[in-house]
C-alpha cells in the first residue's frame, strides 16, 4: 500500500435510525423513521461547517444504525452534498453498512450507480435460533438471498459481519455458521464476539441472571478457532475482530482508526480526530439537531491527546492488529525488554523487523498487554 | 504547697477516662461552655476517632473546695494502652493519688489491675471511682465486691459517678482534695523534677512536662538533664491550663512545663530528672529506663518518588514521638524504606496512622516482628530485628526471642478457648487463679511474636470482648527460628520474608500464600507462590494465567473510553509493585499483614 493511502483522511457519516432495536447493539440509533428528514437537514449543515477542514478523503463510510434503510432520494442528496462540500480521491472506498431484509436488486443498482463500491451486511449469524435471539429482523434465506443479488449486482468488495459467541454456542455451530459465510466468498469478514453490553436488552438479561454468558474457555476456543479457520481459507487476520482475502481489502475505514489517521465523523454521536485531537458529537439527534440549527458544531466534547496519551492508544490500537506496533514504543519503557521477553516467553508477543504483534494467543489478552509497555 | 493535688486517673480502655477528665475540666469552670468539645485533653483527631489517649496531656485546675479553700489540682492524663506502660508509670511517679475508674457494667479487667498495681507501687493514694452508673446494664454491688475482693480497695469508699451524666462530679474533686496528699519537698533543696512527657512545638522546641519534687526553677537557669547529661538554659516555664501558662517560677509541689531551647523531643526522655546546673540534686530520681522498641517494621512509600517525602515526614513525626525509632531498610520489592521500631502493635499503627493522615504518605508496612538474638557457633551474639539480616543457618548456634508474661482476666466462660488460644501461640507455664467467682485470670509466659500479630484481637473475639490481657516482658527464651520467605514465579519477595518459629512455619506460609493467591490478580502467565524455609519449599499455591481479555469491538467511538479505562488501570499498577515480571498489588502487602492479623 502507498503511503499516500496511509495516512488520508477518512469520512465516516452516522445513519442513527433502524427500523427495530437488535437486542445486543449500544449503537446509537433512533426507531423513528419520520424524524429521518430533519436529520439530513441537520447533516447538511454540519456539512458546511467542516467545509474545507480536512485533506481530501480517500474512504467514506456510510454506518449506523441501518443507512440501507435509505431511500433512493435521501442517500443520492446526502452523498450529493458530500461531494460538493468535501473533496475525494478519485478511488475512494464508499462503503455502505446493509441489513439483509433491505436489500433489493433495485437498491443495490441504485447504490451501484451512487457509487458505492463496498457492502458492509450485518449477516450476523446464518442460524435462525441466533437471528431470533439477537433480535434480527431478517431471516438465513433473506441473507443469502442478499449476498447472492449483492454479487450478480456486480459488487466485487463484499464485507460479512458476524457475531459469535452466543450463549450455548458450540464450536461446531460457529463452524458451521463461518462455512456458510465463505460460500459467498467475502472479501472480508468481521467476526465479532457477542459482548453483552449494559444499557442493552441482553444485557440486562445477563445482569438478571437470565442468560449465561459462555464461560472463558468456551471464549477462547471460539476465537482460536475463527482465526485458524479463516487463515487456512485464505484470510489474513488484520485486527483482533477482522478478517480480509489480501490487503487490498483491508477495511480502510477502520484502519485509520487504529493508526491515528485523521478522520470526521458526522452525525449524532460519531466520533472524529484531526492534530492529536479528538472531538464527539452530541449522543441525542434532538440536541444535534439544535445545536446545527443554532449554527454551532454538535460537539459533546473534545480532548487533546498528550504524547502520554498517544503512546498508550497507539499500542493499545497497534497490538490489536497484524502490524502490531513499532519497537521503539515499547523498547524505551522502563522493563519494556524485560516484558517483550516475557511475553514472548509465554507465546504472547512474536518480534519481526522491528515490530512487536501478538500472537493468536496474544490478541485473546490484548486488553491487558499495553500496560506492559507504558508507565 | 498544701494547696495543690497531683493525681491521675488510671483506668481501662473505654471507662470513660477522658469524659471523666471532660468533666472536671468543665465543674472547674476552666473552659467556657462554648470552648467546650468532648475529650477535650485529646488533641489529636486520632485520638477523639479511637476514644483513646496516645499523648498524655497535663492541666492544672483551680478548684474552691467545700472548706472554703482554693486549690490547684494537676490531672495528669496517661495514655491508655499496655504499649505505653512506661509512660504511664513516669506519670504516675508524679501524681501523690489516682482515681482508679472502674466502668459500672464491665468492671474490673487487666488493665485496670496492671494499672492498680503501678499505682501502689508508687505507694499512691487510690480512690475508687465507679463510672457509667446511668447505664440499664450497671452493676455497682457486682462491681464493688470485685473492688473489695480484686483489688483489695475499701469498696465503701468508692465514688458513684456517671461521668457523662454528669453524675458525682463533684463527690469526685472533694475527694480528691480531701484524700489525697499534698506533695511533700522542699523549694530550698537542688532542684529535681522529673520528665513524664515532652512534645514538640515548632516555634519553641521541646515542651517539657515535669513534675518538680524539690528546689525550684526559672526563665533563665541553666538546667541539666542528668540522663542525657545534656544542659539548656531555661526560657520559660509555666503551668497547663487549656494553653500553655507562663509562670515567673515552678517549684517543689507543681506540675508544669519547661522550655529551654531544647531542639526536638528526642533529646529528652521521659524519666529523666531536671537539675540545676549550679546547684545539682545529689542523685537522680528512681525508676529511669531506657524505652526500648519492642516491635519492629518496615514501611515503604507506596510509589518510590514519594521516598523522599517520608523521610522528611518521619523526620518531623519524630519530633513528638522519641519512642519510635527509624533506620534505612531496602527491599527489592519495595525499593527504600524505613525499618521501624515500635512500643508495641498500638504504637505501630499510630505510628502508619498518623504518618498517612498527618503528613499525607500512603505507605506500605510489612509484618510486623520482634528483636531476635542468635547466639552463633564462633560465640558471637547477633541481634536481629529484620528477616533480611537473618544468618546463614550453618552459622547459628542457637535462636533465641523474647519471652513476655500475658495476663488475661476473662469470665470463667470462656476460659477453654483462651487456654486454646494461648497453648497455639506457645504459651508455657500458665497459672490460673479465680479472683472472684464466675472470673478468671490466666498468666502465660508466651513469645511476644505470637503476642504482637492479632493476640489482643483475637482475644477479644473469642471472649465476646470481656476479656482483658496484659503483659510484661520477661526474658530471652532458646527458640528454633527459622526464616520463611515468600518467593513468587521463583523470586523472593524480600518484604515479605520473616522470622518464625519452626513449628510455625508452615502454618504462616499456607496461609500467606492464600492470601497472596486471592491479591494477586490473574496476569498473562502462570503465578506461582510459594512459601520456603531453607530451600525446602512448604507451601504453594498457583494463580493461572489470565485466559481472555479483550474487546471485540475498537472503532472512533471506543477508543477514548478504551484509553481511559486504560488510564485507570494503569493508575492501578502504580500501586502495584514488581516482582519479578509480576505486579504485586500494593493491597496484597496489605493482606498479608492481616492475614497474620485473623
Amino acid at each position: 500500500m502507498s503511503n499516500r493511502k496511509n495516512s488520508l483522511p477518512g469520512l465516516y457519516i452516522h445513519i442513527p435510525f433502524c427500523k427495530s432495536k437488535c437486542l445486543y447493539c449500544d449503537f446509537y440509533s433512533l426507531t423513528d423513521l419520520s424524524l429521518l428528514p430533519a436529520w439530513l437537514e441537520a447533516l447538511q449543515q454540519e456539512v458546511l461547517l467542516y467545509k474545507d477542514t480536512f485533506a481530501p478523503f480517500d474512504s467514506l463510510y456510510l454506518g449506523g444504525g441501518t443507512p440501507s434503510l435509505l431511500d433512493g432520494f435521501q442517500l443520492a442528496a446526502m452523498l450529493d452534498s458530500l461531494r460538493r462540500h468535501f473533496s475525494f480521491y478519485p478511488d475512494t472506498e464508499i462503503t455502505l453498512e446493509a441489513n439483509p431484509d433491505d436489500v433489493t436488486r433495485e437498491k443495490l443498482h441504485l447504490w451501484r450507480d451512487l457509487g458505492v463500491n463496498r457492502l458492509s451486511m450485518g449477516v450476523q449469524s446464518f442460524a435462525e435460533p441466533d437471528l431470533i435471539f439477537l433480535g434480527r429482523r431478517h431471516t438465513a434465506r433473506q441473507t443469502e438471498q442478499a449476498l447472492e443479488w449483492v454479487r450478480i449486482a456486480g459488487f466485487t468488495n463484499l464485507g460479512v459481519d458476524l457475531i459469535y459467541g452466543l450463549p450455548g454456542q458450540s464450536a461446531g455451530d460457529w463452524r458451521k455458521n463461518l462455512e456458510r459465510a465463505l460460500e459467498f466468498r467475502p472479501e472480508h469478514l468481521s467476526c465479532y464476539q457477542l459482548t453483552l453490553e449494559t444499557g442493552t436488552p441482553l444485557g440486562a438479561r445477563k445482569a438478571q441472571g437470565r442468560i449465561k454468558p459462555l464461560p472463558e474457555e468456551a471464549e477462547r476456543e471460539l476465537f482460536l478457532l475463527t482465526s485458524r479457520f479463516l487463515e487456512e481459507h485464505g484470510y489474513i487476520h488484520y485486527e483482533i475482530s477482522n478478517f480480509a482475502r489480501g490487503e487490498a481489502y483491508y477495511s480502510r475505514n477502520n484502519r485509520k482508526y487504529w493508526r491515528h489517521v485523521p478522520y470526521l465523523g458526522l452525525g449524532p454521536a460519531a466520533h472524529s480526530f484531526q492534530g492529536g485531537k479528538r472531538w464527539w458529537n452530541h449522543r441525542s439527534l434532538d440536541r444535534y439537531c439544535q445545536a446545527l440549527s443554532d449554527g454551532v458544531a454538535p460537539v459533546a466534547g473534545r480532548e487533546t491527546l498528550s504524547a502520554g496519551q498517544l503512546h498508550l492508544e497507539s499500542l493499545y490500537l497497534g497490538l490489536r492488529t497484524k502490524e502490531g506496533v513499532d519497537l521503539n514504543l515499547i523498547r524505551p519503557q522502563p522493563r519494556g525488554d524485560t516484558m517483550l521477553g516475557e511475553l514472548q516467553e509465554a507465546g504472547l508477543i512474536k518480534l519481526h523487523h522491528g515490530r512487536a504483534a501478538l500472537t493468536r494467543e496474544g490478541f485473546l489478552v490484548a486488553d491487558r498487554l499495553p500496560l506492559w509497555f507504558s508507565d | 504547697m498544701s494547696q495543690i493535688r497531683n493525681f491521675s486517673i488510671i483506668a481501662h480502655i473505654d471507662h470513660g477516662k477522658s469524659t471523666l477528665a471532660d468533666r472536671l475540666i468543665q465543674y472547674t469552670g476552666m473552659v467556657e461552655e462554648r470552648q467546650f468539645r468532648d475529650q477535650i485533653l485529646d488533641t489529636m483527631d486520632l485520638e477523639r476517632e479511637r476514644g483513646i489517649t496516645i499523648k498524655s496531656n497535663t492541666i492544672t485546675l483551680p478548684y474552691l473546695a467545700q472548706d472554703g479553700q482554693e486549690y490547684e489540682l494537676n490531672l495528669i492524663d496517661t495514655p491508655g494502652h499496655v504499649d505505653f506502660t512506661y509512660e504511664v508509670s513516669r506519670a504516675l511517679a508524679s501524681c501523690e493519688g489516682v482515681l482508679l475508674l472502674v466502668d459500672a457494667s464491665q468492671g474490673v479487667e487487666a488493665q485496670t489491675l496492671a494499672n492498680l498495681y503501678l499505682a501502689m507501687e508508687h505507694n499512691l493514694t487510690i480512690i475508687p471511682v465507679i463510672n457509667k452508673i446511668d447505664l440499664p446494664q450497671a452493676d455497682v454491688e457486682g462491681v464493688k465486691e470485685q473492688i473489695d475482693h480484686d483489688l483489695g480497695l475499701n469498696a465503701r469508699e468508692a465514688i458513684l459517678c456517671s461521668a457523662k451524666e454528669g453524675i458525682g462530679i463533684d463527690a469526685v474533686l472533694e475527694a480528691i482534695v480531701a484524700k489525697i496528699p499534698p506533695p511533700r519537698g522542699s523549694v530550698d533543696k537542688p532542684l529535681s523534677a522529673l520528665i513524664f512527657d515532652a512534645t514538640y512545638d515548632s516555634f519553641r522546641g521541646a515542651v517539657i512536662s515535669c513534675r518538680v519534687f524539690d528546689g525550684a526553677v526559672q526563665p533563665g537557669d541553666i538546667i541539666r538533664l542528668m540522663y542525657n547529661n545534656a544542659a539548656y538554659k531555661v526560657e520559660e516555664v509555666g503551668i497547663f491550663w487549656l494553653n500553655r501558662q507562663p509562670q515567673k517560677v515552678l517549684s517543689a509541689g507543681m506540675v508544669g512545663y519547661i522550655i529551654a531551647g531544647i531542639k526536638t523531643v528526642s533529646d529528652t526522655r521521659i524519666g529523666d530528672t531536671i537539675t540545676l546546673e549550679d546547684r545539682p540534686a545529689p542523685q537522680p530520681l528512681p525508676g529511669f529506663k531506657e524505652v526500648k522498641p519492642v516491635v519492629f517494621a518496615s514501611i515503604y512509600p507506596v510509589s518510590a518518588d514519594d521516598y523522599q517525602t517520608l523521610v522528611e515526614a518521619l523526620e518531623k513525626y519524630k519530633l513528638n514521638d522519641a519512642a519510635l525509632t527509624y533506620q534505612k531498610d531496602s527491599s527489592a520489592a519495595l525499593g527504600q524504606g524505613f525499618r521501624c521500631g515500635f512500643l508495641g502493635l498500638l504504637h505501630l499503627e499510630i505510628v502508619q496512622e498518623r504518618l498517612e493522615r498527618e503528613f499525607g504518605q500512603s505507605l506500605i508496612m510489612t509484618v510486623p516482628g520482634v528483636r531476635y538474638e542468635f547466639v552463633l557457633k564462633n560465640g558471637q551474639t547477633l541481634t536481629v530485628d529484620n528477616p533480611q539480616h537473618y544468618p546463614d543457618p550453618i552459622h547459628i548456634q542457637t535462636g533465641r526471642e523474647p519471652f513476655i508474661k500475658a495476663a488475661i482476666l476473662l469470665p470463667e466462660r470462656y476460659l477453654g478457648a483462651v487456654l486454646k488460644l494461648c497453648l497455639e501461640r506457645r504459651g508455657v507455664n500458665s497459672h490460673i487463679s479465680y479472683p472472684t467467682a464466675g472470673r478468671v485470670e490466666v498468666t502465660f509466659e508466651m513469645p511476644l511474636a505470637e503476642v504482637i500479630i492479632d493476640f489482643y484481637d483475637r482475644l477479644k473475639t473469642i471472649t465476646q470482648g470481656y476479656g482483658s490481657f496484659d503483659y510484661d516482658l520477661l526474658d530471652y527464651r532458646d527458640s528454633h527460628l527459622v526464616k520463611l520467605d515468600i518467593m513468587v514465579n521463583g523470586e523472593k519477595v524480600d518484604a515479605l520474608s520473616m522470622i518464625v518459629h519452626q513449628d510455625r512455619a508452615r502454618q504462616w506460609a499456607v496461609r500467606v500464600c492464600e492470601r497472596l493467591k486471592n491479591e494477586i490478580p490473574r496476569q498473562q502467565f502462570k503465578i506461582a507462590i510459594q512459601g520456603a524455609v531453607g530451600g525446602q519449599i512448604i507451601s504453594r499455591e498457583t494463580i493461572s494465567a489470565f485466559r481472555k481479555d479483550v474487546t471485540a469491538k475498537c472503532y472512533g467511538g471506543d477508543i477514548t473510553r478504551k484509553r481511559k479505562l486504560l488510564e485507570k488501570q494503569r493508575a492501578g499498577k502504580k500501586r502495584m509493585k514488581m516482582v519479578g515480571a509480576v505486579m504485586i498489588p500494593q493491597a496484597a502487602f496489605v493482606a498479608v499483614l492481616k492475614t497474620v492479623k485473623e
